[in-house]
């Protein structure tokens, strides 16, 4: 570590306008690095350090929302900087590993990233560098003369909501034995999609007649079609509204899981 | 076999997305994969020599017309609107799927340093990215992957043709040294 002279308060003003694009801590750390021409290998994490909190305080200055992320980085960086005040024991024979190790190999991997998504954004672009006659239409596995059409969210609310009043008379009270998470209900579904490839919207519901499950089932097949894994169909209004699975899932343990009704 | 040449360059023509060459050769009764792959070879010979405004590009598996650069601001002006782009938190984004996969939102959330929510909602929504499964651990979590789309886009052969991470060789050598 040397005593460089630190140009960051003064410097940071200069630097305003640039706060915002960053990507996020890494990012700011690997712009310092760069800035002051410093060897990744070889951080003067004390002199850094003081540079990023002083960025920090100008984001806070300008009002702008500083994420977490960036103070969680903003304390690695100090608690890097107290390990590297502590004395070295020598004697004790195995080398200590640098305390900036783990940090070095964040930088340099995030860095590779970065210029991965520069050698992307490089090639020649559909749509901005060069194009073709005709752009694909999303449906590719859609036969345009079917007359099947896919059913967007508000289609699927209004079905939801017969669902809720046919059933609304039997609504029966039962004790919650299990609890119910989204994120399992969307793996339900997942399997049972993977297994049959096609389901009703009222087989997909069941004969479940807890308003807590059939919510749940339906915010997860929401879930789902946000993620474009699931998709919904039906003939016209008011009909047979049909669930397919948009991706064939890989993974053949998959298929196990599904039999045994996870 | 001049026929079939000129079969392949109307199926090419008409299709809106890359041909293979399995593709085309299930279209066509009693050609074997080899004749339509060296009348394919042919015809993108003959658009490359001829320089003009459309060539036929290998890309995402399959064989596709595809605009000359030199036309590329006329065809913008012509078609109205902003030329496609992405933000660098998609293309970071994206690049850790593609390298990576298949990945959990986790591990890009680790590479990047960031939460990852809006950049992969935008991918999964121009269907650059799909779930391609779920991880083996409890929970389950959602593995990622890119798409056919993404090929196309890019302008990719396959994913082979990325190139490989500059930085990672280095950073192997120097986890040698630990």
């Amino acid at each position: 570590m040397n005593g460089a002279p630190i140009g960051g308060i003064s410097g940071v003003m200069d630097y305003r306008i640039k706060l915002d694009i960053f990507e996020g801590p890494l990012d700011l750390l690997l712009y310092l690095i760069r800035k002051n021409e410093i060897d990744i290998y070889d951080i003067p994490i004390s002199m850094i350090t003081e540079q990023y909190i002083a960025y920090l305080d100008a984001m806070k200055s300008l009002n702008l929302d500083l994420a977490g992320e960036y103070l969680v980085l903003a304390a690695t960086l100090l608690h890097i900087k107290s390990r590297m005040l502590l004395p070295v024991h020598e004697e004790e024979g195995a080398e200590e590993e640098d305390p900036r190790a783990e940090l070095v190999r964040q930088l340099l991997e995030y860095q590779a990233f970065k210029e991965a998504a520069l050698d992307l954004n490089n090639r020649k672009l559909l749509d901005r560098d060069l194009f073709v006659r005709k752009e694909p239409v999303d449906d590719r596995d859609d036969d345009g003369d079917s007359p099947i059409r896919e059913v967007g969210v508000f289609e699927l609310v209004k079905a939801f909501q017969r669902v809720i009043t046919e059933r609304g008379g039997d609504f029966t009270m039962e004790i919650d034995t299990e609890t119910m998470s989204l994120s399992q209900r969307v793996s339900e579904i997942l399997d049972l999609l993977n297994e049959k490839k096609t389901l009703t919207f009222n087989e997909l519901l069941g004969r479940e007649f807890n308003r807590r499950s059939i919510v749940f089932t339906f915010l997860a097949l929401l879930e789902l079609m946000k993620m474009r894994v699931a998709r919904a169909f039906q003939q016209a209004p008011y009909e047979t509204i049909r669930i397919y699975l948009a991706v064939e899932l890989e993974g053949t343990e998959d298929h196990e899981g599904a039999e045994n009704g996870y | 076999m001049k026929e079939l040449k000129t079969v392949i360059e109307s199926l090419l023509f008409v299709s809106d997305i890359p041909l293979s060459i399995k593709k085309m050769k299930e279209l066509l009764d009693d050609v074997s994969e080899s004749d339509v792959a060296a009348a394919v070879r042919e015809l993108v010979d003959e658009y490359s020599r001829r320089e003009g405004g459309v060539f036929l590009a290998e890309v995402a598996g399959g064989f596709q017309f595809r605009t000359a650069d030199i036309s590329t601001p006329w065809i913008l002006k012509f078609r109205g609107g902003r030329p496609a782009s992405l933000s660098q938190a998609a293309l970071e984004t994206l690049a850790v799927i593609a390298y990576r996969q298949p990945v959990l939102k986790s591990d890009i959330e680790q590479v990047r340093g960031v939460d990852v929510s809006a950049a992969l909602k935008g991918l999964l929504e121009k269907n650059l990215v799909r779930v391609v499964g779920r991880k083996d651990v409890p929970g389950r979590p959602i593995m990622y992957g890119t798409t056919k789309r993404f090929l196309e886009v890019f302008n990719l052969k396959d994913l082979s043709e990325l190139p490989t991470l500059r930085e990672l060789k280095e950073l192997e050598e120097e986890e040698t040294f630990d």
